[in-house]
Order: structure tokens, then sequence, then C-alpha cells
């Protein structure tokens, strides 16, 4: 536990002190003040590419947020073959890397992968080119991040197994229909798991590093530089550690910021049972 | 009055239901079909004959089926070496990470220390931490205690109890466990640590399990670490090896696609054997986090 401590706490105190110095890794670190933050809030058109970047892609956690409860809803209705379903749904968030990222470049090639195909022989569409247009590259990556709706519908599902069925029976007693049920009974009844895929969703789409750097590299004309890209290259590409760190705690900063953003909003729309 | 109302409702929907279940069905298959189908594009491209795969327009499963791509792919590079190397990182790992989550949360579910709440919130605030805070500073200590471009980096921290997700889940387990047996060893004279190892350990087999699977599929397939502190071809991982099927005007997808098979098969299979309890572990560290 001790060791767990030193390994956290002091790996943060150290990065904090790093970000207000200039080292490249070999000499001694050399005190520089804010100048780092400065550079990058001031003088580094890049770092803001990479911030806008990262917002962009962040458009996947509400989509992953819907299209879970819609699979989870989808599932919970009693239906035959509920485990092998959940089964499928749930296998792509398992295998994810390298393996997972190289496979959607293939999927994704304009000409001879899957996605164009099914867009042209399915809707008649002629698809873009994806991974190699600027304008697309994120589009891409959310599609891609799409696939691992998996993780939080077996977590919606869960909730949705645990409402009592007393209550919707009340709620039919009632006149109360369908659609009515859903907003009233099933939407706050499950809400703290939708905060808590909420925040799990935006920890997981700012860190996002992996796809970046496997299949564009940033690229083309930086429309992939995703903030954890650009820290990488400051870090260990131009070992420019100082600076790498100050960006680390800006992430760290904007991370924690949302997420008590979030939970400050959550008392307004997330009910806890037992706190009737 | 109320039970009549909803035998009534009940009948009035048991048409509109099937209707209603037709759909649900439709719709889940439909969905079905779209998750699996890049696995089928991936193991249709697996076996097409190397330089088939840029027809125009593409194809499913064209004849003849080339089988040889999965051997000759694994051969075209070192794959054995990293293989092997994947397997020992892995395999410490794993066994790390289960050793020392279980003993962090023992202490956490039954020793009475001071500060024990403190502490358990602070590991539960370090599971929000963004992991690229920690990155610079490990990568420093690492570093400095000339471990770059050895399997330390990514082996030890899994010994110091590294993962707070794991020591989180461990500890629900163990509160499930009743006091009852561990206070009868105690009359008969076991000692805390004997009852850790003898009554504890035993009935935790499947969250441990749980940890296991997690703690190997995280570890087979990371990227990141491996690409900071690897550097010699013979000692990188599967992960980092993948790579050089990709070249920048030419990727030899045939042999891609069918190497990665044989680099997701470990995973898919232990999430397939661990499914049931795997499943529960997500959903408890989902529900109760």
């Amino acid at each position: 536990m001790i060791g767990f401590l030193v390994f956290v706490v002091g790996s943060l105190l150290a990065s904090l002190f790093l970000s207000f110095t200039n080292w490249n890794a070999l000499s001694k670190p050399q005190f520089i003040g804010l100048k780092n933050y400065a550079k990058l809030f001031f003088d580094d058109p890049l770092f803001w590419k990479s911030v806008k970047v990262t917002a962009l892609y962040s458009l996947s956690i509400p989509l992953n947020l819907v299209f879970g409860l819609l699979i989870a809803v989808l599932l919970n209705q009693k239906i035959k073959g509920l485990g092998l379903f959940r089964t499928i749904y749930y296998l792509p968030s398992v295998i994810v890397g390298v393996a997972v990222s190289l496979l959607w470049v293939w999927i994704f090639n304009p000409r001879f992968g899957i996605f164009n195909l099914f867009l042209a022989q399915v809707f008649g569409i002629q698809g873009p080119a994806w991974l190699a247009d600027e304008t697309w590259v994120i589009p891409a990556l959310i599609i891609m991040s799409l696939w691992g709706v998996g993780g939080p519908m077996l977590i919606y599902l869960a909730a949705l197994q645990n409402v009592p069925t007393s209550y919707y029976e009340a709620a039919i007693v009632d006149g109360a229909n369908a659609w009515q049920r859903f907003l009233r009974i099933t939407v706050p009844m499950i809400s703290p798991v939708i905060l808590f895929n909420l925040i799990m969703g935006i920890i997981q789409s700012f860190q996002v590093f992996t796809p970046a750097y496997v299949m564009t590299d940033g690229g083309p004309n930086h429309g992939s530089l995703m903030y954890v890209l650009y820290l990488y290259r400051h870090a260990f590409q131009w070992y420019r550690m100082g600076y790498a760190a100050a960006q680390a705690w800006i992430l760290f900063v904007l991370i924690l910021g949302m997420t008590l953003v979030v939970l400050r909003s959550s008392a307004a729309w997330v009910y806890y049972e037992s706190r009737k | 009055m109320s039970s009549t109302t909803l035998v009534h409702y009940y009948e009035r929907q048991s048409f509109k239901r099937r209707i209603t279940l037709a759909f649900v069905y439709l719709a889940l298959t439909a969905g079905a079909v779209v998750i699996l189908a890049p696995f089928i594009w991936m193991l249709s491209t697996a076996v097409k004959v190397p330089g088939t795969e840029f027809i125009y327009p593409p194809q499913l499963f064209t004849r003849p089926l080339r089988w040889n791509n999965f051997s000759d792919g694994w051969t075209a590079l070192p794959f054995t070496r990293w293989f092997f190397n994947t397997s020992v990182i892995t395999l410490l790992s794993v066994t790390g990470a289960v050793t020392s989550s279980s003993l962090v949360a023992y202490g956490f579910a039954r020793l009475e220390f001071p500060g024990r709440t403190a502490l358990f919130v602070i590991l539960l605030s370090t599971m929000m931490l963004p992991f690229h805070v920690r990155l610079i500073p490990m990568f420093i200590t690492f570093r400095f205690l000339g471990w770059i471009d050895t399997y330390l980096p990514l082996i030890v921290p899994f010994f110091f109890g590294g993962v707070p997700f794991f020591i989180f889940l461990v500890r629900q387990f163990f509160l499930t466990i009743p006091l009852e047996m561990e206070d009868a060893a105690a009359i008969d004279g076991a000692g805390v640590f004997t009852s850790f190892v003898l009554i504890i350990l035993p009935l935790s087999r499947p969250v441990l399990g749980v940890v296991g699977v997690f703690a190997f599929i995280r570890v087979w397939n990371d990227f990141l670490e491996p690409l900071i502190y690897l550097h010699s071809m013979d000692k990188m991982t599967l992960s980092l090896g993948l790579r050089f099927f990709q070249d920048q005007d030419f990727t030899d997808w045939t042999s891609l696609m069918a190497v990665s098979i044989i680099v997701l098969v470990p995973s898919v299979a232990l999430f397939f054997v661990a499914q049931k309890y795997y499943i529960h572990g997500v959903v408890t560290t989902g529900i109760k986090g």
C-alpha cells in the first residue's frame, strides 16, 4: 500500500515539478517557472489543434451513451438468446489494441475496404477517403469507437435488470404508455450508471493514443493529432520532458474539471434510491 | 381492481408484444451482423491469396482459401520470439497483479488501521487519474534505475499493487465473505496470515480469476508502454511487432490479418472461458463504482 502511494502520489508531484522546468532528460532540469504553460497556451498552434481534435473526438461519448442504452434496452425485452447477443456485442471490447487499429485501417481503405463497399452497395454512396481525409479522419475514429459500445451496454443492461417489475406494473395501472414508462421509471432508475458511463467515457476518450499513433500518426495534416499523441511526441520523440509534463498536467486538470462539473450537475439529474 | 387492469393490459398487449418482439429480434440481429462484420472481414482477408485483396470490387471468401498465410506471416518476422516475450511479460504481470491486489484488498477489507477509510478514498480517486500524468515520472524513474529496454518497467509495477481498479474489485468480494469462518479459525489459533491463505484465498477464486483475465487482456494487448520502454527488435512484444507489416506505401494485408488473428486468439479464448465471472466483474465495478 505504501509502495502504491509512493508510486502514484510521488509521480504526480514529480510531474508537477517537471512541468516548471526545461529538461531534455539528459542534463540537469532547469527551472523556468510558468514558461512551458505560457508557450503551450500562447505560442503553440499545434497544442490548440490537438485540443480541438480531441474535443471533436469526444462526440463519441454521447454517441456511445445513447447506442449503449438503446442496445441494452432491446436486450432487456425478455428475449431468447440473451447470452449470445450479449457476448457478441461485448466481444469487441475484449480486443483493444494494435491488431484492432490495423484491422480498421483496412476496413476504412477507401477502395478495397469493407466500409465503403457497404456504403456503396447499401446506400449507393461513394464513401470518402476516411483516414486519408483531414475532415473524415475523426469521424472514422468515432465510428471505430462505437464498435466498443458493448462496454457501456453491459453496465446498462445489469442496471436495467435491477429495476423492479412492480414499478412498471404500477405505472401500467396508472395508464402510462411505454415511452412514459421509459422516461419516468427506466431513466431515473438507471441514472447512476448513466453518470458512471459518462465519466468513464470522458476519461477514456481524452486519453486515446493507440489508434491515432498506429492508424494515422496524427495525420493527415494533423487532423487526428489527439492530445496524448502530441504529448507522447514531446516526451518520447523530442525528449522535452518538462514541456510534456506541463501538457500532462493540463490534461489532468481538464479531465478533473469536467468530471467535477458532471458530478455537481448530477445532483440535479441522478436519482439515488437510498436517498429518497 | 389493479390486478384486473393488469390482466386486461397484458391481454390487449399480447399481439402488440409479438410485433414488438419481432422488431427487437430484427434490430438485434442486424446490430450483431454489424458488430461481427469486422471479424468476418478480417478472416476473409487472412485467407486470400496475397495480392487478391486488391481486386475491385472487394469479395468475401474467394477460392482458393489460402491457410498458409498464417504460417507464412508468422515466419516472415520474428513472431515466435515476440510471442515468447509477450508471454513472459504477461504471465509475470498477471501473477503480480493477482498477488498484490489480493494482499492490499485484504488489508482494506479486514485489518483495522488508522486512516483506512481515507486511504481507500485516495485509492478510488486515483482510478480517475489520467495514466499519462504518471507516465513521464515513471519513465524517468525507470531510466534512472537503468531499466530501459528491459521488461522490468512493464512487470514490476504490478507487484506493487499498481492497479486500483483490481484492488477495488477484490475488496468488494472479500467483504461478502462472512467473518464467522475467520473467527472460528482464530479460536483454533490461526493468525491473520494463515486465515488469509487458508480461508479467504480459496474462497476468492472467482474474483482472482477475473483480475487475472483483466490483467492478461490488458498486458497482452498493451501498446504504449512497450513502445516507450522496449527498443531492441529481439525484446519487442507482439503488439509492437505487428506494425512491421505496415509500410509507408505497401501493407501486406493478408499476412497482417492472419497474424492479427493469432495474436487476438488468446484474449478471446480467455474471455469465453471466464465469461460468466468476467461480465460479473465488469458489472460490479460499474454499478457500485
